[in-house]
C-alpha cells in the first residue's frame, strides 16, 4: 500500500460573476450590499439597515420600502408571487412601526406568459393588499422577450405612516430584553423547495406567506415598549438575528428547544441536511421587547394566532460584541453565523 | 419527533459523556469516517463533552471532498459542450476545479441542475431527447446503489441521451491507507453507519484483525456519537480490536443485500485518485464495459483528468486525522465558505466547512475576550 501522498488544488479566486448565492439573504448577500450599493448610495435613512427607511415627513414619520421578488414557481402551496410581493412590503413597513398605507407594483412579463395567470396573480395582489388596508395606487409593466426572464417579476414599494412615539430599529434593543417569534419557523423556504422540486412528504407543506398586521397592530395597540421588529425573510432566523446583534452590539442568547418548528419542516429540513433556523419564512417575525413586557408580548401574539405556536425563544445581553450565542438541544453553546450563499441540499 | 429527538436527548448524552470519561485512563485519537459524523460532532460540540484525553480526528468520509479537482474540470468541461445538460447533488456546485466551479459555470449560462435523485436525471432525459443529460455520480456506497439503478433503469427503458460522470469511492481502501500510513495517528475508528447499511459490517473484520484497531459501526445523532466512542473506548481500554454495530437500528451485518448486488452489478472495483489523499488502489468503482454506454467521459471522449497542482489547502492531512482545520494557514483567511480554495470548507459535510460554521465565530470572540 502505498502512503498517501498529499495535494490540493490551486486556490479559486474570488468571485468576479454574480451567483445565486448573492441573493440568498446571507453573507455573499451582505457583501454586496456592503462592497457596492451601501458606499454607492450612503445617507443617513440607509444607515439604520432596517426593514424600511423612517424619514420626517410633515410633522410625523414615514416609512418606505422597497422589495422585488423572482419566486419559481410563480403558484405554491400557501400563495403565489403576489401575495408574497404584496406581504413582503407591508410586511417590511409594519416592522418600521408604520402603518402602511400604498403601494407600487412593477411587472416584469416575459413574452408568453399566459394572461389567465397574470391575472390570476394580480388579484391575488389586490385582495392581499386590501385585507391588509393598502392601495396599489400606482404601477409599471414592461415585457421581455422570451427566454429573457422567468416569466413574471415584480417589483413592489410600499409607504407607510408612524402613528406612535416608539423608536422601533435595532438600534432600541437594549440589554435584559426578550426576544419572541410570533410562530414556528422554516415554512415558507421548505413548502417553495418541496413544489419547486417535486419533493413530497406526508403531508404538503404550506407557506406561511401572511400580512402580519393584526400581530403588529396588535403589539403596537396593547401598550407595551417595542424596542425591534424584524420579518424573518432570507436567511431565515438565524440570519436575521445575527444581523439585528451585529447592528445593536449586543450579545444574544437563544435556546435551541424553546425554537417552535412543526415536525413536518424539521422532519423534511433533516431530509435535505437544512438547519430551520436559516430556512426563508414569509409571515414571521421576531420582535425584542423589554422583559417586563414579555409576558404581555407573548399573551398578544398568542391571542391573535395561537396555532403558530408563538415562543420567547431568548434573551439580549450587554452591549459587547454583538454575537448570538445558541444553547444547542443538548446544552452545549455555539456562536451563530448568517447564511453563506445559499443552502444547497446534501449528498447523502 | 420520533427517531430524532430520542438521540437528542440531554441526559443521556451527559450519562454517556460521564461514562466515557470514567474509563479513560490514556489519550487516544479515535476518528469518525462520515463528513456527517463530524458535522453532528461539531455542531453539538460533541468533543467538548470528552475528558481532554480523547481526541477526535476527522476522517475522509465526505464525498465532495475527496472527488478529485480534475473530475469537477470535466463536468465543467461538459457544461460547455452543447445540449448538455449536467445534474449534480447540490452541495457538488461550489467545489473549486481547477479552474471553476459548477456555480460559476452555470453563472456563465451552462445549464446546471440540481436533483435530488438519479432517477430524475433519466427522466429528465426522457423529457428532453434532443438534450444529453449527464448526471454527477460521486460518493460512497450509499450513493451507489440508487446510481446504478439509473443505469439499469435507462437500459431498460431504451433511454439513450443519459450518461453518468463517476466518481465512486470506497471506504475500506481508505480506511487501510490512513492506517497504513506511516505517520498514522489512528488508533480506533466509528465507522460510517450508512455506508455500513448498505455494506454491512463484515468487510471491516480484516481491517481491524491487521492492523488492530477497534471499529464500531456509529451513527449520526449525538447519542449515537457517544454511544459510538464509548464502545470504541472500552475495545482499546481492554487492548480489543473487534468490529462492533452500535447503530443496530439501521445496520445489519450482511448490509442491504438488494442494494449492494445492484451496486456491484452495474459497477467494477478501479483504482481512484482522492483528493487530498490522492491514488488508493482498488479504492473506487466505476461502470462495467457492459454498461460503459452510459460512460460520459467516453462519449463526449473527455480528455483524461490530468493530475491536480499541489496548492495551499492541507485537506489531505485533516482527513488522514494528521492535522485539524485551525492548523491550516489558509483556514478562515483565505478559505472560508464564501470563497473555498479547498473542499472541505465547501461541503456541508467537509470538516473545515463544520468548524468554520460553528467553531470559527466562537474561536475569534473566545480570542478576542481573552485578549
Amino acid at each position: 500500500m502505498n502512503t498517501p501522498h498529499l495535494e490540493c488544488p490551486v486556490p479559486l479566486s474570488y468571485r468576479t460573476e454574480i451567483t445565486v448565492g448573492h441573493g440568498g439573504g446571507g453573507k455573499l448577500t451582505q457583501e454586496l450590499i456592503d462592497t457596492i450599493f451601501r458606499p454607492a448610495f450612503a445617507n443617513d435613512a440607509l444607515e439604520s439597515q432596517h426593514d424600511g427607511a423612517v424619514m420626517p415627513f410633515a410633522k410625523k414619520r414615514m416609512a418606505f420600502t422597497t422589495d422585488s421578488h423572482v419566486v419559481s414557481p410563480l403558484f405554491f402551496p400557501g400563495g403565489d408571487i403576489g401575495s408574497l410581493a404584496v406581504n413582503g412590503t407591508i410586511n417590511d413597513l409594519l416592522m418600521c412601526g408604520a402603518r402602511p398605507l400604498w403601494m407600487s407594483a412593477g411587472f416584469i412579463l416575459e413574452e408568453g406568459l399566459s394572461l389567465e395567470r397574470l391575472d390570476k396573480i394580480v388579484k391575488s395582489m389586490a385582495k392581499t393588499a386590501k385585507e391588509s388596508g393598502v392601495s396599489i395606487v400606482t404601477g409599471d409593466t414592461k415585457v421581455v422577450e422570451r427566454g429573457k426572464g422567468d416569466s413574471l417579476y415584480v417589483t413592489t414599494a410600499g409607504i407607510g405612516i408612524i402613528e406612535h412615539n416608539h423608536i422601533i430599529g435595532p438600534y432600541s434593543i437594549k440589554e435584559g430584553d426578550v426576544i419572541i417569534v410570533n410562530g414556528d419557523i422554516g415554512r415558507h423556504g421548505m413548502a417553495i423547495m418541496a413544489s419547486r422540486e417535486g419533493l413530497e412528504f406526508e403531508s404538503t407543506i404550506q407557506s406561511d406567506c401572511a400580512s402580519l398586521l393584526k400581530p403588529v397592530e396588535a403589539l403596537l395597540n396593547s401598550g407595551i415598549t417595542l424596542h425591534c421588529m424584524r420579518d424573518l425573510t432570507r436567511g431565515g432566523l438565524a440570519t436575521t438575528l445575527v444581523e439585528l446583534a451585529q447592528t445593536s452590539k449586543c450579545l444574544f442568547t437563544l435556546n435551541e428547544a424553546s425554537i417552535p418548528v412543526t415536525d413536518l419542516v424539521r422532519g423534511a429540513c433533516e431530509i435535505l441536511g437544512f438547519e430551520p433556523m436559516y430556512v426563508a419564512n414569509e409571515g414571521r417575525f421576531a420582535c425584542i421587547v423589554p422583559e417586563k413586557d414579555a409576558d404581555k408580548a407573548l399573551a398578544v401574539l398568542n391571542k391573535v394566532a395561537p396555532e403558530l405556536n408563538p415562543a420567547v425563544i431568548g434573551k439580549v445581553g450587554p452591549k459587547d460584541r454583538g454575537v448570538v450565542y445558541l444553547t444547542s438541544i443538548i446544552g452545549t453553546e455555539r456562536v451563530l453565523d448568517r447564511l453563506s450563499g445559499e443552502q444547497l441540499p446534501r449528498i447523502c | 419527533m420520533k427517531f430524532v429527538d430520542e438521540y437528542r436527548d440531554a441526559q443521556v448524552v451527559k450519562n454517556l459523556a460521564a461514562r466515557i470519561a470514567k474509563i479513560v485512563t490514556r489519550p487516544w485519537t479515535i476518528m469518525e469516517i462520515c463528513g456527517g459524523q463530524t458535522h453532528a460532532i461539531v455542531k453539538f460540540g460533541l468533543d467538548e463533552l470528552l475528558p481532554k484525553s480523547i481526541t477526535l480526528v476527522h476522517g475522509p468520509g465526505c464525498p465532495v471532498c475527496v472527488t478529485p479537482a480534475e473530475l469537477i474540470d470535466q463536468a465543467v468541461e461538459l457544461t460547455r459542450r452543447p445540449n448538455v445538460i449536467l445534474c449534480s447533488f447540490g452541495d457538488m456546485l461550489r467545489v473549486p476545479g481547477t479552474g471553476e466551479d459548477l456555480l460559476t459555470a452555470k453563472a456563465r449560462g451552462g445549464d446546471v441542475r440540481i436533483v435530488y435523485s438519479p432517477l430524475d436525471a433519466v427522466v429528465l432525459a426522457q423529457k428532453n431527447p434532443t438534450k444529453e443529460i449527464v448526471f454527477f455520480a460521486v460518493g460512497f456506497e450509499t450513493t451507489a446503489p440508487a446510481n446504478a439503478m439509473a443505469v439499469l433503469h435507462a437500459e431498460k427503458a431504451g433511454v439513450k441521451n443519459f450518461s453518468l460522470l463517476v466518481s465512486h469511492v470506497l471506504v475500506p481502501p481508505a480506511m487501510r491507507a490512513i492506517l497504513g500510513a506511516k505517520d498514522n495517528l489512528v488508533e480506533g475508528f466509528l465507522a460510517a453507519g450508512h455506508v455500513c447499511a448498505i455494506m454491512g459490517t463484515k468487510q471491516y473484520e480484516s481491517i481491524a484483525e491487521q492492523y488492530k484497531v477497534p471499529i464500531v459501526v456509529t451513527g449520526f445523532e449525538p447519542v449515537d456519537i457517544l454511544e459510538g466512542i464509548l464502545r470504541c473506548v472500552i475495545q482499546l481500554e481492554n487492548h480489543e480490536h473487534n468490529v462492533e454495530n452500535a447503530y443496530s437500528r439501521a445496520v445489519k451485518e450482511e448490509g442491504n443485500v438488494i442494494a449492494r448486488t445492484i451496486a456491484e452489478q452495474v459497477f467494477d472495483e478501479v483504482d481512484r485518485n482522492w483528493r487530498g489523499l490522492g491514488p488508493i488502489p482498488k479504492s473506487g468503482w466505476d461502470l462495467k464495459e457492459k454498461y460503459s454506454h452510459f460512460d460520459a467521459p467516453k462519449k463526449f471522449e473527455l480528455k483524461p483528468a490530468a493530475m491536480t497542482p499541489v496548492g495551499e489547502c492541507i485537506s489531505g492531512e485533516i482527513m488522514r486525522g494528521i492535522k485539524k482545520p485551525k492548523q491550516c494557514p489558509a483556514y478562515g483567511i483565505r478559505c472560508t465558505p464564501e470563497h473555498p480554495i479547498g473542499a472541505p470548507m465547501v461541503s456541508s459535510e467537509g470538516a473545515c466547512a463544520a468548524y468554520y460554521r460553528y467553531r470559527h465565530l466562537t474561536e475569534n470572540i473566545n480570542q478576542a475576550g481573552a485578549a
